[in-house]
């Protein structure tokens, strides 16, 4: 076989040597990256799987690429996953079962090597807590770092129990047992896994022929490779909900759920001690709602018109030069951390519009809802253009010259045959935009329940980052309901996913 | 898609000055284009294009694919104009009014000179407001009564009423390919223009409708003035009183249909009337 991997090597010897050149940069670079060297060699096995399948293949078509019946790559690549992955699987299997073998195996029989050694008194048990303590301490030893017991004249943990002399011969004895355990598991890992890959190396190269199908299954580990990828994705979500929900759940147990979406009071502190001033918080999250769904319609007054009308003029009526620079630059603010937007509210248009107010004689507030709302409304108004201008600029052409060509000027095109047509994405793209605006950290801290825009209110988002920062408990009322929140926050944004999409949906072939 | 009167960038000197043939009284042409080049940016796709599109009669445009019949075609109601880099020089003459003049307005044009394109394009709007787009938008009708009027007639006039008398409600881009082409018709005879031009407007379709739509081509003839661009030479020898061969860009040879087909004067239109080349 070597043989046959050298004659078609020599065939195309520099672009050989490029690849292995390239293919040990790459290996040293795994080690420099810290990686095991045991998947070093693993990866390198795998590539030179790939080389030697290939060459393989090729020796096997003699120069009669017909004959075979997946091509010489495809070869390389089942060569290369079957000697990497069944190995590399092994390896992680072995390394996270490496600990808890380990630990069951040393810890096994505990309580009565303790009672026999003197170190626990005999009627005496060794609670849960102590028996993580005890290993912890094992793998100090085995460290070679200083015992806690030794430092130490009572660990609480362990109770009053313990003779401390017996306990720390006992543990110097199990660290010894810790070693040798761990050093056969280190051995196993590098062990198992190069033999498996040595053994499916010679298996899997016996196996290719002219009609093997070496494609089929590439594309079938492929396969694989894709459906782990979206189960990833799709746990992940459904992990993050679950998590929301659960710690909801907390909530409502300490707080009834009517009172959460129906109070009208929110004040979330709640006492360390029982005694204290205002021991009882209040969570009616109504005003944080209503303060969120204020700002959001005065993005959207801001964000609908200005990001429609800019898309319009980009799409149908500015000049392809002028496009061709001014919706990139556009686009650029969607690219501005949100955060320097929330600068931007506190420090320059929250101040401007009071001012504003004292010139005409009304009573602003320092930081009124009306600021945040066109903040955030600026924010979203490049969504909303390059939305719209994408929904737009998908009127196909014709529908365009069939009105031009009957007469109508570009702006009855717009109005009567390109907007309609393209209403459904246009609106999509607007709720689209809103759902993502919502994150909006502009807003004051004063809970007001107020529907009028020149006052201070505060939204959920807000509220979110307040109740989480600084040192809480994590299971006090305050703390979950910050969850709470986040899920009310969660299910509205779904729902204006789902609304975006069911209107594109249904609307979506009505010019096709 | 700018519109600027950008076409006429040249000087517009009087007709007579070019080495063409001079404007003659009004004859018989409805359209008179003497001298047209056209550019895509820097490839020239028309050159020197004489040619009158006679008043009452159909006149095809025949020709290999990329040979300039459609984009010709698309002088004649300026829809070039929507596309940035077209540049036109020459002079095209709506009866006696250049329509390239500065003067004139583009949407008069286009009411004026109807256009079908080759794929039935229309709105996704019910049959009844595909048909009521252009007097809706032009304001040549007062009362709904009028309207409706307007709209049945039309769709008489391009044979697809009584098809679609039942269901004027449904969405037009629900119809078959036939049936779209018609109403495509009837909604450029809605406006009411002098001239209808069409751009291979039964390529897209089978054998029957294509047959439904020359015959009505050969109907509207008596009010219209009519100009089709085919691939077909058999279509246009079909529904044609005139006919004109480009090539590469030039006007070969324009004459009437048959002496074209039977004795074409030049050897180019010859050779690809008997299919030797194109």
């Amino acid at each position: 076989m070597s043989t046959l991997a050298g004659k078609a090597q020599l065939a195309t010897s520099t672009g050989a040597a490029i690849t292995v050149f390239v293919l040990l940069l790459a290996l040293a670079a795994m080690v420099w990256a810290g990686v095991p060297l045991v998947l070093v060699v693993l990866a390198g096995l795998g590539a030179s799987g790939f080389v030697v399948g290939r060459a393989r293949a090729q020796a096997l078509a003699d120069g009669r690429p017909r004959v075979l019946h997946s091509l010489p790559h495809f070869h390389g690549w089942y060569l290369a996953l079957m000697v990497f992955l069944p190995a590399f699987f092994v390896w992680v299997a072995l390394s996270i079962a490496q600990d808890p073998v380990t630990r069951t195996l040393v810890l096994n029989g505990l309580e009565e090597r303790l009672h026999g050694a003197g170190a626990l008194a005999p009627s005496a048990t060794f609670s849960p807590q102590a028996t993580n303590f005890y290993y912890d301490e094992v793998q100090r030893a085995a460290h070679g770092e200083s015992l806690v017991v030794e430092r130490v004249e009572r660990v609480g943990v362990l109770g009053d129990a313990v003779d401390r002399g017996p306990l720390i011969r006992q543990i110097r004895e199990d660290a010894g047992r810790y070693e040798r355990l761990w050093f056969i598991g280190d051995g196993l890992r590098l062990v198992l896994p190069l033999a498996l890959a040595g053994f499916a190396f010679s298996f899997a190269a016996r196996r290719l022929a002219t009609d093997f199908r070496a494609r089929n299954r590439v594309e079938q580990w492929v396969v694989y490779a894709l459906i782990a990828a979206a189960t990833i994705s799709i746990l992940t979500t459904l992990g993050i909900v679950f998590a929301v929900l659960f710690e909801t759940l907390r909530f409502f147990g300490k707080v009834p759920a009517t009172e959460f979406l129906f109070g009208l009071q929110w004040s979330p502190q709640t006492a360390l001690r029982a005694d204290q001033v205002a021991a009882s918080g209040a969570f009616g999250a109504v005003p944080l709602f209503v303060g969120t769904i204020l700002i959001s319609l005065i993005a959207m007054l801001v964000a609908g018109p200005i990001g429609l009308f800019s898309a319009i003029f980009l799409s149908e009526f500015a000049s392809s030069r002028f496009r061709s620079w001014a919706k990139p630059l556009m686009e650029i603010l969607a690219g501005v951390p949100t955060i320097v937007y929330g600068f931007f509210a506190a420090f320059t248009v929250a101040p401007f519009i009071r001012d504003l107010g004292d010139l005409v004689g009304l009573d602003v507030a320092a930081k009124s809802a009306l600021a945040a709302g066109v903040v955030m409304g600026t924010m979203i108004i490049p969504f909303v253009s390059s939305l719209a201008d994408d929904a737009i600029s998908a009127v196909p052409r014709s529908l365009r010259n069939a009105s031009l060509g009957l007469g109508a000027t570009r702006g009855e095109t717009m109005t009567q045959v390109l907007l309609p047509a393209a209403l459904p994405g246009v609106i999509a793209g607007f709720l689209l935009a809103v759902s993502r605006a919502i994150v909006v950290m502009a807003a004051g801290l004063a809970a007001n329940l107020t529907v009028n825009p020149l006052q201070a209110v505060t939204t959920v988002t807000v509220q979110i980052v307040t109740l989480l920062t600084g040192d809480q408990e994590f299971d006090s009322a305050k703390t979950l309901s910050a969850f709470a929140l986040g899920f009310v926050l969660f299910v509205a944004t779904l729902l204006l996913n789902v609304l975006a999409l069911y209107i594109m949906q249904k609307y979506r072939e009505k010019y096709d | 898609m700018s519109e600027a009167p950008q076409t006429s960038t040249a000087p517009r000197a009087p007709a007579p000055q070019v080495a063409h043939a001079p404007i003659e009284g009004p004859r018989d042409a409805k359209m008179r284009t003497r001298a047209v080049n056209l550019w895509y940016g820097d490839k020239q796709a028309l050159f020197d294009v004489d040619l009158d599109v006679n008043r009452h009669e159909v006149t095809a445009l025949i020709g290999p694919s990329g040979c300039g019949k459609s984009t010709y075609l698309r002088c004649l109601n300026r829809m070039n104009d929507t596309i940035d880099i077209c540049r036109t020089e020459g002079e095209i003459y709506l009866d006696d009014r250049d329509i390239y003049d500065p003067d004139v307005d583009v949407v008069e044009i286009r009411a004026r000179v109807g256009m079908v394109f080759q794929q039935p394009n229309p709105f996704p709007k019910s049959v009844y407001d595909n048909v009521a787009y252009g007097p809706r938008i032009h304001g040549l009708v007062n009362t709904k009564a009028e309207l409706d009027e307007l709209v049945e007639q039309s769709l008489t006039r391009a044979a697809l009423w009584n098809e679609v008398k039942d269901r004027l409600g449904d969405p037009g881009n629900g119809l078959s390919g036939g049936q779209q082409q018609r109403l495509c018709i009837a909604r450029t005879i809605a406006v009411g223009p002098e001239v209808i031009l069409m751009d291979e407007p039964a390529s897209a379709l089978d054998p029957v409708a294509t047959a439904h739509i020359e015959e009505l081509i050969d109907e509207l003839r008596r009010d219209y003035t009519i100009c089709i661009v085919t691939h077909s030479m058999q279509q246009a020898a079909r529904v044609s009183q005139r006919t004109a061969f480009f090539h590469l860009g030039r006007l070969i040879e324009v004459g009437e249909t048959n002496d074209l087909f039977t004795n074409p004067q030049q050897q180019m239109t010859q050779d690809y009337i008997t299919g030797r080349f194109g």
